[in-house]
Parts: structure tokens; sequence; C-alpha cells
């Protein structure tokens, strides 16, 4: 594993011989893509990196990528993904999962694996909608969204993986829409990098069961004045003419125009990412308008591999058992003749 | 005060069973516990069985709350805790009430006269006091005031609050029934300086009331003799008592040794297995990675992941988890990865009687899951052969790429036994089918002609990058297939993989008679009382009634349909309704199979066996 930094891979390497099988026009093709991009910059060896998946349209994903991968159940991939992490923590191990997988029948696996901070990279693609059953509310539908299985309107109030996300101590966060693969780019670097499991949520538009379900934020024409793009450190900017901001108001954020009222650049809001106290996070994750992506949260914590390496190193340190024939000839024993 | 009332006749006995019970507070598990540890240490063999109430704190004194310890100690082999008792040991009346049916008549009861207050009579639903209205006139009853005594003994010790006191009365009676069987009191007295080390006064205290009954019984001459029970004939080695569960944990520990992998537990608590978690998470000092999981799915889930990355992996249960585990063990079986599965069988359906024993998940484990899964299937058959068992699973894992069952059951979970304890040395190879090097045109469905084993290549492996999953594969390259005649094919690969699982076992074995009129079946857990059944059948009869038990399931040893042809009937005894004769039914159609099922919650009774063996031939 040690022969990563030499090996210079290209995106084909990562394609694999099988035929890519998604609609057309789909965003899943984005994501593979920017994937097959990103991944040869990452400075990891092919064979030292797993993709796992659950079950949906998004779960096709580790059979397109020429790497180490498992196709597994429905919404169990983060239990499959940290038994391979914690196996082996040289791998580099990602999931794709969709919104059915990670919230419905794998909610509770979901929000587990990121409370524990294993160095997992998880993908949700977002449609909020069943693509692979063809067309029934999923738990990011709306409320009175017509599919296939709520033909009068959706009555099931959603989740927004962010706040469940940040709710189950999610270390990592960030957004973007399935369209933007220069950011989306950046992100999956940023998810490499970041030591602890790291969520990104893309928002991916389903063109068969819910075509433009993100159109009112993800549309060229109106990107910019609907989403802002957090980057750590920097000041929270967005608009057309980059002229509007975030400031706080009590404890709400609001939008200010800068110019208006007196305000300056000085006066917004600058995103912290690593700062533990999610409260910011959470309300940049709340914000309707301007819609928060790029990297909203990422804070550096202590990883479950790590505290169990440590466990396991001072235990060995203080024990006297080598070999299992140490355990098994020690303490109450007695000889028959 | 003592008192006896029938005058008991001096024995020298090969064997003996005793039962200590009392509230779930008075500290029956370590009496018995303590009891058994010394008398395996002077020789004896012993077998024991905890029966305790799910309740972790119920209510002091009531019926329900009542916990229990027996140990069946003998000059000669034993192979179970024994079912009639010879000297019961009841603390309380609800004590007596729900175990005085084990009692043998005219045996010995020792009871805390202390303890019969009206207040616990009425608890234990007495309308009159048992002591005095004559009910106990077929027993050899001995009344001891053993809360007022333990007191006394303690008066002079500093430092003990009440509590103290009253909890010190377990050692009371531990220290008459040693000097009854003419045992050493040092065992305990060291266990009271390990355990205690740190609270002198607790020392003190115990060792104190201990010495008190020890003395109290030597004392008085109203208990006339102390019978002794030699050492057993035993196999020369060095010995150790273990448990079931830590038999299983401490197999694994050593396959993975053998085997040059590192072993990871994915598991989730239930009760009665997760005692095999308790174990393996101390184990960090040989690199065990345990990890307890949300859930039963992401405890074989997790196992699943660690196979794929080169992990002997384990995942540890009892049905109803094994019942949540269904579907992604038809994922290990679809990807073909080594994976043992452990289910310590309790009393179900349902949450069912979770601290009681059954063998009632033999159907689930054969066949519960979607589509067409066959595995391999073995049980364990005593608490110190969980040992092998759980060595042998991961064994056939690794050797034949495929999920194994492990069963074991409550009982022998719990149950403790002298083990000959195992050098890693002494244990068989075992060959994984890990492939390291890229070979050309390489597939990973690739497999081994023999055993139709695909082989196992692991993330980290240069050149061999590949991708499983649930979907079915092609026979030759793996990839997703929809493809008719491949799916047919596949089925039966996996199939005929299971099947010669046989050639890499042990024949069935027959004990007693090889051939003769009756050739009585057992499987799992149940391995004791049926043998001692039929041991003593055959010492007082002339037909000639044999016994085979087996371990492996699936596949069944590949001699077992030639052993079924040399008896006249066969008879299948298991705790259920009769899950392994529908087996043999199924396998074996040819013959007979009668049955004998108990599901109670308990082991077989020797005699209704025995009734049973009577009525037969």
């Amino acid at each position: 594993m040690e022969t990563t930094a030499e090996k210079k891979y290209t995106a084909k390497d990562f394609t694999s011989d099988q035929e890519v099988r998604w609609c057309p026009g789909c965003d899943d093709y984005v994501i593979l893509r920017t994937m097959q991009k990103v991944l040869p910059e990452m400075g990891v060896a092919r064979e030292d990196i797993v993709f796992v998946s659950g079950i949906g349209c998004s779960s096709r994903f580790p059979y397109y990528l020429d790497t180490y991968g498992i196709h597994s159940i429905h919404g169990r991939a983060p239990g499959i993904a940290s038994g391979v992490k914690l196996a082996n923590p040289k791998l580099s191990v990602w999931i794709a999962t969709g919104d059915g997988d990670a919230m419905a029948i794998g909610g509770n696996h979901f929000i587990h694996v990121l409370r524990r901070n294993i160095d997992l990279n998880i993908l949700l693609f977002n449609n909020e909608i069943y693509g692979l059953t063809k067309g029934q509310f999923s738990p990011t539908s709306l409320i009175g969204q017509k599919t296939k299985s709520s033909p009068y309107g959706n009555t099931q109030p959603p989740f927004s993986p962010g706040e469940l996300a940040l709710g189950a101590q999610a270390r990592f966060f960030a957004r973007v829409g399935g369209g933007s693969p220069k950011e989306m780019a950046q992100i999956f670097m940023d998810a490499h990098q970041f030591k602890g499991t790291s969520l990104i949520e893309i928002l991916q538009n389903c063109v068969i069961f819910n075509d433009g379900c993100f159109n009112h934020i993800t549309d060229k024409e109106v990107k910019d004045d609907k989403q802002i793009y957090l980057e750590h450190g920097k000041p929270m900017i967005f608009g057309k003419n980059r002229d509007k901001g975030l400031v706080l108001n009590g404890l709400k954020l609001e939008t200010v125009t800068i110019g208006e009222n007196g305000i300056t650049q000085e006066d917004l809001l600058v995103h912290n990412a690593k700062e533990q106290d999610p409260t910011l996070h959470y309300m940049l994750v709340r914000l309707a308008t301007p819609f928060a992506t790029g990297v909203i949260r990422s804070f550096e914590d202590v990883t479950l591999e790590e505290r169990e390496d440590a466990l396991t190193a001072q235990v060995k340190a203080n024990s006297s058992f080598r070999k299992t024939d140490d355990l098994f000839f020690s303490g109450e024993t007695y000889e028959v003749k | 005060m003592i008192e006896t009332k029938t005058k008991p006749q001096p024995e020298k006995l090969e064997a003996v069973v005793i039962r200590f019970v009392g509230d779930s507070g008075d500290g029956m598990q370590l009496t018995g516990t303590q009891f058994s540890d010394t008398s395996a240490m002077f020789g004896n063999d012993i077998a024991t069985f905890p029966n305790y109430p799910a309740e972790i704190r119920a209510p002091q004194g009531s019926l329900y709350g009542v916990s229990g310890f027996q140990v069946h100690i003998g000059s000669v082999e034993v192979s179970t805790p024994g079912d009639s008792v010879d000297l019961l040991v009841a603390m309380n009346p609800a004590a007596l009430k729900t175990n005085l049916y084990a009692l043998k008549p005219g045996h010995t009861l020792i009871v805390d006269i202390d303890s019969f207050t009206k207040k616990n009579l009425d608890k234990a639903e007495y309308t009159t006091n048992p002591l005095e209205d004559g009910s106990l006139d077929n027993y050899r009853v001995i009344e001891v005031d053993m809360t007022s005594l333990t007191k006394v003994a303690l008066k002079d010790v500093v430092g003990l609050d009440n509590k103290s006191i009253s909890r010190s009365k377990n050692m009371f009676s531990l220290g008459m029934v040693y000097w009854m069987y003419d045992r050493s009191k040092e065992y305990t007295i060291d266990f009271f300086n390990k355990k205690f080390k740190s609270q002198l006064s607790l020392i003190e205290a115990n060792t104190k009331v201990l010495n008190a009954g020890y003395y109290y019984a030597e004392t008085l001459e109203l208990i006339p003799n102390s019978y002794t029970i030699s050492p057993a004939k035993m196999p020369a080695g060095t010995y150790r008592i273990i448990m079931g569960n830590t038999a299983t944990a401490w197999g694994f520990l050593a396959a993975a040794e053998k085997s040059g992998l590192e072993l990871f537990l994915g598991s989730y608590p239930i009760t009665p297995a997760t005692d095999i978690l308790h174990e393996l998470v101390k184990h960090k000092h040989f690199g065990v990675k345990a990890f307890q999981a949300e859930d039963e799915i992401a405890g074989i889930t997790s196992a699943i992941g660690a196979a794929f990355a080169g992990d002997l992996a384990i995942t540890t249960t009892s049905g109803p988890g094994l019942a949540l585990k269904g579907e992604a063990i038809g994922l290990a079986i679809m990807t073909e990865l080594p994976l043992v599965i452990v289910d310590v069988q309790r009393g179900g359906p349902s949450t069912g009687l979770p601290t009681k024993t059954e063998q009632s998940d033999l159907m689930q484990a054969m066949y519960g899951r979607n589509g067409e899964s066959p595995l391999i299937v073995i049980a364990a058959s005593t608490p110190s052969n969980c040992f092998n068992f759980a060595y042998e699973a991961a064994r056939l894992a690794l050797e034949h790429m495929t999920p194994v069952i492990l069963l074991t059951d409550g009982y022998i979970a719990n149950g403790s036994a002298p083990w000959k304890i195992k050098t890693v040395a002494e244990m068989p190879e075992i060959k994984s089918n890990r492939i390291t090097k890229v070979k050309e045109n390489w597939h990973p469905y690739d497999r081994d002609s023999n055993t139709l084993a695909r082989n196992w290549a692991i993330p980290g492996t240069e050149g061999l990058e590949h991708r499983i999953g649930g979907l079915e594969k092609d026979a030759v390259t793996g990839n997703i297939s929809y493809e008719p005649a491949n799916h047919e094919k596949m089925t039966e690969i996996r199939a005929e993989k299971i099947e010669r699982v046989k050639f890499n076992i042990p024949d069935l074995e027959t004990e007693f008679y090889d051939q003769g009129d009756l050739l009585v079946i057992g499987w799992g857990g149940t391995y004791g009382s049926i043998h001692s059944a039929v041991k003593h059948f055959n010492e007082d009869s002339n037909n000639k009634v044999g016994y085979a038990h087996f371990n492996y399931i699936n596949p069944m040893p590949k001699n077992t349909e030639a052993i079924l042809s040399k008896f006249k009937k066969i008879l299948v005894c298991e705790l259920n309704s009769g899950q392994f004769a529908s087996l043999l039914k199924i396998k074996h159609s040819k013959f007979e199979f009668l049955q004998f099922n108990r599901i109670q919650g308990l082991p077989f009774a020797n005699e209704d066996l025995i009734q049973k063996f009577k009525s037969l031939v």
C-alpha cells in the first residue's frame, strides 16, 4: 500500500468494463464522471479503494468503478463499509447511497455511522423519490408531492438530510448540486482529505420520476441568487453581483445587501466550517433561501479507529498474553494425572 | 438449632447432584460456581447449569425471582447437570416451593428457617408453613437459622453494613456443603482474597461465615456422616473449568491464530449469546476487533465487510437476531464470503423464553432466507466442545468460502464443564482460499475444482480489483447476469459446494452398539442427557440400543445412511417438535424416524428418555 504516490492514474484507470445503465440525462452520470476524474488525483492506489453501496439507482455506482467494491443489500452499506474500514484502516472507503437507502430502510445505520466517526466518505444521492422501484415518495419527498404511492399528495413530512446528520453528530457535511461538477470535484477531494465520516448530499435530479425538483435552486439562471456556496474562512457572500450576504440577527440568519443600510462586506459572517459547536452550521443547513452549498461543516475530531487503535496498543502493552495458549493456560487450571 | 427428620444411611457415592436456590439477590450463582470449581480442582468430573429469572432484580421473595445453580459432581464421567437432585439448599420459601419437585424422596433439604416468615410464606403463596405442616415428611430436612448464625459470626467484624452481613449467608450454606462432601475451603478463601483485594472487611466477613458454616456442620452431631466422592478417571492433562460461551469465544481466538487472520466480531447484545461478545472484547491483546453494532443487522453486515477485507469474521446472536440477519446471510451466500454466524438458541418464537433452552432454530438456520440459499450448519454438543465447533465453523467457512451457522443453546452456553486445554499447535490446519498474486484471465468467482470454493481476493491486493454483490453472478466472469440458464447453474453450484463439505468433515460415530434394536439419535446440546439415558438403559437391559449424535447438520456425514440401516428402529430426540427428524426424513426418506420431543425450555430428563426407550424395545 506504499506504492500510492508513484503511480499516475487517469480517469480511464478507474472505469470498469461494465456498461453504465442509468437513464439518459440522469445526474448520476455527472457524479460518476466527477468521481472518475477526482480519484486519480487523490494519491491513493487503486487497490486501496473500496466502494460500498446498498440498493437503489445510486447503488449501481461501485460496478462502474474499477476499484474494489460491494453492491450490498438495501440500507446496509454503512455496516459493511464500517466492517471493511475497521478490518483494514488503510483503505479509502466510500459509500454510495440514496435518500431511501440511507434515511428510510437504512436510517438506523445512517445515524450511527455518523455518530461513530469512522473515516469513511458517504455520497448521498438525494433525488427526493424512489427511482429503482419506479416512483414512490421517499423520506425526503415534500408534503403534497404526488407520486405512485401518494396519488393524492404525500402526507409524510420530509427529513432534511443535513439536519438529521448534524443531529447525529456528523463532523463533515457538504451539499452540492448534481449539475455542478466543478464544485462537486472540490468537495469530493475535501471529503477524501477529511479524517472522519464525511457526508456529501448531492441534489441529484431524477429525470424520470421527479424531474426538475431542484430547479428552483440549481437552474443556471437562479443559481447565483438562490444558492450560497460556502468556503471556510471566507465571508458568506452570494448573488449574481456578489452583493448579497448573510448576517446574524438575533437567533436568525438574515440576508442583507452590501451597500444598503450602511452594510459593508466586513459586516458579513465569515464561514467557519471547523467550529466544533454546530449551531451556526445547523442554521445554515435549515436556510431555504439562499440554499447553502459547499462544505458546511468540517470539524476534525478523533475517529473511532484512532480510539480503538490507542486502546489496543495500551491493552497490548499491559498484557502478558502474546499467544492464545497464554490465555488458555492462565488462571485456575489443574492437573489430572 | 438443627433437626433431622429421617436418619440418613451412610453412602459412598459415585456422583451427586446439588442445587442451590434462593432469591436472585442471595448469591446462588456464586455459591454454585464456587462449589463446582472446588470439586473440579479436587478432580471430580462436573457439569453445571445455572437457572435464573429473566428479570434483573425481581421483587425479593417472589416466586419468579428465584435463582438457582445446579451442579453434578462425580467420580465417574458426568455428562449432564443431572435432573433429580440429591441435596437441595433453599434460602427462602419461594425457592423451596419452586424447586422441591426436583429433590429425590428421602434426600436432604437444607433450609434457612430465618427466612420462613409470614411475609415470605405469603409471597411464596404458602397457606401453611411447609416446615410445620408435614408436607416435607418424605425428605431429610436440615433446618438452620442461617441468617442469625451469620450475624453472630460477624458481630466482631468492623466496617460492615447490614446489607453486606445478610448477603454473606450464602457462604454459610456453602461452608456446610463443603463439609458434607469433604471439600477443601482453600479455593474459595483464595477467591475472596482476590475478589475483595481492596475491601479487607469483606474478605474477613466471607471467610468467617464460610468457616462458621463448615464448623457448624462438623460440630453438630446431628449431621452424622460426610459423603466422599473420589476423583473421576479422566484423561491425563491440564484442565480448566469453562463455560460454553467462553469456549465458543476461545475457539475463534484459536482459529484466528492458526489461520494467521485477524478476528473481527460484529455483534449486538442478546440473551443468551452476549457472553461471547463479553469474552471477545477482552482480548484486544490478540488484536481482536469486537464491534458492538447498533443492531443485529449491522452486527452481521459489519462482519461481511470485514470478511471482504480479509478478516476472520464472526457474528453472534440468538434466534430473534438470526431472523433479523437473514437477508444479510443471503448476501454472504451470494458473495461467497467466509463468515461464521453463532446462534445460541433459546425458547421461541418471538421473544419466547429468553433464558431457557430449546433447539427450535434448526429450520431457521437451514432455510430461514429468501431464495435457494444453502450454507453449512453445525452444532456443538457440550460446554467444552463449543471450543472445537467454533474452531471448526471458522475452518469450514475459510476452506469453503461460505457462511457457516454454528448452533449452540442456552443450556450448554451457560453450563460449565472441565475442559482439557487444547493448544493451538494441536488444532487442525486451516487452508484459506486467499489469492495474493495476479493470474492471467483471473475472475473473482474462479473456483477450487475439488471444493468449488471461490478464491478470496482482498482489497489492498494490486491487480485483483473486483466488484461483488447480491445480484446473480455470471458463473465465469462474476459480472451481473440475469441469464436464465446461468441462474440455474449458479444455484446448483452453490448447493453442490455445500454438499461437498461432507468430504471435509468426520464420519458419524455410534456409541454403545453399532447395530441393534434401536438407534437413538440426538443433535447439538442434548448430548449429555441422551448419552447418560442410553448408558443407564443399556446397563439394565438386554436390548441393544445404540446412540448416534450429530454435530454436522448440513451437510450430514457421508456415512449417515450406512449407520441408519443397521438398526431396527430409529428414535430422534430433540427439544422441539421434530425439526431434525423432518430433515432426516427429507434426506433419508427410506427410513422411518420415530420422535421424542420436549418443548418446555428445559433439558431432557433422564427418566423420560428411558421410559421412551422402554416403550420401543
